[in-house]
């Protein structure tokens, strides 16, 4: 089955910094069918690198980044629920970022795209689903940033969700998570091409932008993930070429997944979306994340994995420890996997199951 | 009683438990396994149900037939409930296998009214006659464990835990001991393979 993306614009959405863009345009999918009252939708969020396409087979017969998570009698099961996907704002993947065209200009936005946070991030999705004519979500659903969304979904507006499922994330970007981000945007900013931002119509900073990438696909593993999948085996060569080709396998997937990358990622979206999620503190104006959560209603899943030390979940259980201190309706587990923060995408079985039973109950209490 | 499911009946102090909750209430059962007697309260007693429970297995189960459950310690977590955040706060066999049995029981009458304890009777008299018969840590039926491995530190029978509740100065709202699945009604201390109290401060 290929999936339509589709595509809504807003006239204009006001933003945390005091800007406003406009206009503002989203792109989309949807999966399922719509109820007649309107109330089995499921909003997936996506991670930094993804994109609208969460499920099916899209034009280019590439299957949706969560295509194990959601389809017919999948956990978020297609013949049951309508499951919405959206790009986020500054991404590049049609959605309005910095690539896009500035009505005023008549040129990409670039650098003087504004910033941009999570919580601009959902403001624009909930335009979308008032669009829609959805006024109250079964789910909001993430891992990574997407869980990041899923927790601002919950705080911004409690009363159009009824359960929320933060995967592998966090209340607030960590030290550890903001240096990370910061290598990645000075690898890019450090690549002459990037020229300041004004890179398009020209070569593209592919060579930061790669870079960027290899640092972000380490933190995605685990120690014992890169073992069990490269190890120390050298890649075409029998012994060390004492010269800096690509002596091993790790060397050799990096490389690809940079590179890969470069196709389809725009280094300036790059610089905006890990900026919003350093911004990112659910603490900040609240003086705690017990009072941050106080005026969520949502039923919470929230899920870490045990190899995930880019969110580890020490974060999760914060997230879990303010929920069960306001008494808020909240599971938690943690996952067994060897998979890194990659387990949510790719380690699903376990997850997928306790997602399936999570949200029959949530399906029963409100469809 | 007859719509107990098979899994429920296998566990005694559960029908006790059942019988004891009112609908409606706002239970935290801790321990709570994979969810079963959560399911059945909230099923048929449509109460709002919370579970403790460390093994990671058992947590997955219990999240996957809809039971609200959070993976974690009895003894490290209870700290962040507020005060007085349920109605009744179980623990089920589990007493015997805390570390500070005291600790849990104080957290469960600060974060609840009613606390349901369950514990295996250590002063049955099979308990007693192993031992002084044998000379060695007592295995019997109830406490099938080698010394070593066994999953339980405190060893106490009905007369310590009423005791304990008298020196606190709790009160016990009810009491129930079982032999099997028959209710035991004379020297519960010595009679009894399981007890279950309902206490409050």
């Amino acid at each position: 089955m290929v999936v339509e993306p589709k595509q809504a614009r807003f006239e204009s959405l006001s933003l945390d910094s005091g800007a406003t863009l406009s206009p503002v345009d989203v792109a989309y999918e949807t999966y399922g069918e719509l109820n007649r009252n309107k109330t089995n939708a499921v909003l997936i969020l996506h991670a930094f690198s993804g994109d609208a396409h969460a499920a099916g087979i899209g034009h280019d017969g590439k299957p949706g980044w969560w295509d194990n998570m959601i389809g017919p009698g999948k956990a978020f099961d297609t013949d049951r629920y309508f499951v919405i996907c959206s790009n986020v704002l500054g991404g590049c993947r049609g959605t309005t970022g910095p690539s896009s065209i500035n009505p005023a200009t008549g040129c990409p936005y670039a650098m003087t795209f504004p910033v941009i946070t999570i919580g601009d991030i959902v403001r624009l999705q909930k335009m979308l689903i008032d669009s829609l004519g959805i006024e109250r979500l079964l789910c909001v659903c993430g891992g990574s940033m997407g869980g990041m969304q899923a927790l601002q979904w919950a705080v911004s507006y409690p009363d159009a969700v009824a359960s929320a499922i933060p995967i592998a994330t966090t209340a607030r970007h960590s030290a550890q998570q903001i240096a990370f981000n910061e290598v990645g945007r000075q690898a890019i900013m450090a690549d002459p091409d990037w020229n300041g931002g004004n890179y398009y119509g020209r070569k593209p900073p592919g060579r930061g932008l790669a870079v960027a990438r290899m640092v972000g696909h380490i933190t995605y593993m685990s120690d014992d993930s890169m073992r069990e999948k490269f190890g120390r085996r050298l890649r075409h060569r029998e012994q060390y070429g004492f010269d800096f080709e690509v002596d091993f396998e790790v060397e050799s997937y990096l490389r690809y997944r940079g590179s890969q990358f470069v196709d389809r990622f725009d280094a300036n979206s790059y610089l905006y979306i890990t900026k919003a999620m350093d911004y990112f503190d659910l603490v900040n104006g609240h003086g705690s994340l017990a009072a941050a959560l106080e005026k969520t209603k949502a039923r919470f899943l929230v899920i870490s994995f045990t190899s995930d030390w880019l969110y580890p979940s020490y974060q999760s259980l914060e997230i879990v420890n303010a929920l069960r201190s306001r008494n808020r309706d909240v599971a938690y587990c943690e996952l067994a996997s060897n998979y890194g923060h990659d387990a949510f995408l790719v380690d699903v079985a376990e997850q997928a199951e306790v997602i399936r039973g999570f949200l029959a109950r949530v399906a029963r209490e409100n469809v | 009683m007859s719509d107990f499911s098979p899994e429920l009946l296998e566990r005694s102090d559960f029908a006790i438990i059942t019988e004891i909750i009112p609908p409606k209430s706002r239970v935290l059962d801790l321990g709570c396994g994979d969810g079963e007697l959560l399911q059945w309260l909230s099923e048929h007693k449509k109460v709002e149900g919370r579970g403790v429970e460390l093994s990671g297995a058992k947590v997955q189960r219990a999240i996957a037939r809809g039971v609200t459950v959070y993976q974690g310690d009895i003894e490290r977590c209870l700290g962040d409930y507020p005060d007085g955040a349920f109605d009744f706060v179980i623990l089920s066999q589990t007493l015997q296998e805390t570390r500070k049995p005291l600790a849990v029981l104080q957290e469960m009458l600060r974060i609840g009214t009613h606390a349901i304890v369950a514990f295996p009777n250590f002063g049955h008299w099979r308990v007693r006659l192993s031992h002084l018969w044998t000379g060695r840590a007592p295995k019997t039926k109830l406490f099938p464990y080698e010394w070593y491995d066994s999953p339980n530190v405190h060893f106490l029978t009905v007369d310590d835990f009423e005791a304990l509740v008298a020196n606190q100065g709790w009160k016990v709202e009810g009491r129930y001991f079982l032999s099997g699945s028959r209710r035991v009604r004379i020297s519960p201390n010595l009679f009894a393979e399981l007890a279950v109290f309902q206490v409050r401060k």
